[in-house]
């Protein structure tokens, strides 16, 4: 967990490598309460990108528009230049994104295979589906123990190990995780920032909201700071120091 | 109540709640995945009464003018799904439930204008007013037919839920409607399959029910629907393996009621029936069967 990358990102992002997520100026409200204003941002291939802030500063919301879940009232986001916004969540899997919602929302009443199994429903490839079980039941072991359990008699690090492989299960290009380490226990969120650390040697580019800043930082390449609805600092995780971080939480880093 | 009678009345009761099963998990089915209650639904066991009408005027055997019933529901099924709650999607459970009303109320006024609003006989096989004779026991081939139907339907619709990845993606969108369009479910695919199977439970309990009343008109979909209705609130709504106990519990209840009530009694048959569900739902009203559960 040490590793960084070769490259070192800075908020222009890497230069060369053209990003494979850009969101451009997103606004979503509820009704008449504005969530999210105005926010840019973007993720290149194979990147792990850290959004924080604190409560309410429109996290959730920013990747529950990302999959498709909320509808922007202004902007856009698109995957490898091909525009995401406003399609619904169902497409938006196929194309290449999956969100591991907050609060893992595993299927409580089927089975971890079955849970794994509807994580790969968007494919058709049946052999490669039966081998991808095969797989992320191998490498979650405890998974592999437990496949024909249901999945609501797990605890909440097993079912967070379980909601990820089951977004994984779709194969996607991008990985939206909203508060994977949130009310677990401290083993657990060691395990989990692992696996996140491991997936980039898989390829899949991550875009991660945590509350645990430090343990985001370290495991990021960079990150972006919401508050109140807007990116108030962006930069490497090297150079977003804690000071600034906290001036962001505190509300005072931009006025508006 | 003699060994042979009980035995008798069991088989009875295990005609009728297999038909009142097959309603409950019907309604149950959208209800769980959608959240609404379908009160069109009895319509649908009408629309398999005067398909079944035309197909015999067409001089069909039976067993054809039974599949033209069931298909003829599936049909309507999906379609009022598409017509008339997909452009309601997002609307208030109040507002999908008077939907319904008015879809019950104009296919009713349908029936009464284009056919009439007396009954019309459907003729069936003389087979099925004939009874066997086991031992000291008759029982009569109709409810041989009826349960057995029944039980053949639940068997291959729990191996669909069970085994298929239709069936799969319609446990997970019961569960966490939100969460299975995020994992990847099509919303409208899995909501039109589950009105599909709505409408085939619908259509198989329908042709059972016509093959005992051997009659339609244009209000046979209420006392159905009202049935179904109170077999998954016994069982708990949404809950399909409570649908269908429920189902059971409920014709077991009223064959029961029939058969030990005193003669004068017997027009208060039903009401007695109702009075002992209100009495269930008062000491538990998540249903008889626990709160909502997930699997078949």
């Amino acid at each position: 967990m040490t590793d960084e990358p070769g490259e070192d990102h800075t908020a222009d992002h890497a230069e060369g490598s053209p990003a494979l997520l850009v969101v451009d100026g997103l606004t979503v409200s509820y009704g008449a309460v504005v969530a999210i204003r105005d926010v840019s941002l973007d993720v290149a291939p194979g990147e792990i990108v850290a959004v924080l802030g604190p409560n309410g500063a429109g996290k959730t919301t920013l990747l529950r528009t990302l999959a498709g879940a909320l509808k922007p009232q202004h902007g856009s986001v698109t995957l490898d230049g091909s525009a995401l916004t406003g399609l619904v969540p169902e497409v938006v899997v196929r194309r290449g994104v999956v969100l591991v919602p907050e609060g893992r929302h595993v299927f409580a009443g089927l089975t971890v295979e079955e849970n794994l199994t509807i994580g790969g429903i968007a494919r058709t490839d049946r052999d490669g589906l039966r081998a991808d079980t095969e797989r992320w039941l191998t490498r979650f072991p405890i998974l592999g123990q437990r496949s024909g359990q249901m999945a609501g008699t797990l605890s909440g690090g097993e079912q967070q190990q379980l909601a990820i492989a089951r977004a994984l299960m779709s194969r996607p290009r991008m990985l939206l995780l909203d508060e994977p380490s949130l009310g677990l226990a401290p083993i657990f969120v060691d395990r989990i920032f692992e696996l996140i650390q491991q997936l980039r040697a898989d390829g899949v580019t991550v875009l991660l909201v945590e509350q645990n800043v430090h343990r985001a930082l370290k495991v990021a390449d960079r990150a972006y700071v919401l508050s109140v609805g807007s990116v108030v600092a962006s930069g490497s995780s090297d150079q977003l120091v804690e000071g600034e971080l906290e001036r962001s939480y505190l509300g005072i880093g931009r006025a508006g | 109540m003699s060994p042979s009678e009980l035995v008798q009345q069991l088989v009875n009761a295990l005609s009728l709640g297999s038909i009142y099963a097959l309603l409950a998990l019907g309604l149950s089915m959208v209800y769980g995945v959608l959240g609404m209650l379908n009160f069109a639904y009895g319509e649908l066991v009408t629309i398999t009464g005067y398909s079944m009408l035309a197909a015999t005027s067409l001089g069909a055997p039976f067993i054809v003018v039974a599949l033209v019933g069931v298909i003829a529901a599936a049909i309507s099924s999906v379609l009022m799904e598409l017509v008339a709650f997909r452009p309601l999607r997002t609307a208030s459970f109040v507002s999908l439930l008077f939907t319904s009303f008015a879809v019950a109320q104009l296919i009713q006024g349908g029936f009464r204008q284009a056919v009439s609003v007396r009954s019309r006989g459907i003729p069936v096989p003389e087979l099925f007013d004939e009874a066997v004779q086991l031992g000291p026991v008759r029982i009569s081939v109709l409810s041989i037919i009826t349960a057995s139907a029944g039980a053949l339907s639940l068997v291959a619709l729990t191996a669909f839920m069970r085994r298929s990845r239709s069936g799969l993606a319609m446990r997970a969108a019961a569960q966490d409607f939100t969460t299975a369009r995020l994992v990847g479910v099509r919303a409208n695919r899995v909501i039109s399959l589950a009105f599909l199977l709505s409408g085939i439970l619908a259509g198989i309990a329908g042709v059972l029910w016509i093959a005992r009343t051997t009659s339609v008109n244009p209000a046979t979909g209420f006392v159905p629907v009202i049935q179904a209705f109170i077999a998954s609130v016994i069982g708990g709504l949404g809950n399909l393996r409570g649908a269908v106990l429920g189902g059971f519990f409920l014709g077991t209840l009223e064959v029961f009621l029939q058969a030990l009530l005193p003669g004068s009694f017997l027009p208060y048959a039903q009401a007695a029936s109702l009075l002992i569900v209100v009495a269930i739902l008062y000491v538990r009203p998540q249903g008889l069967f626990g709160a909502r559960a997930e699997s078949v």
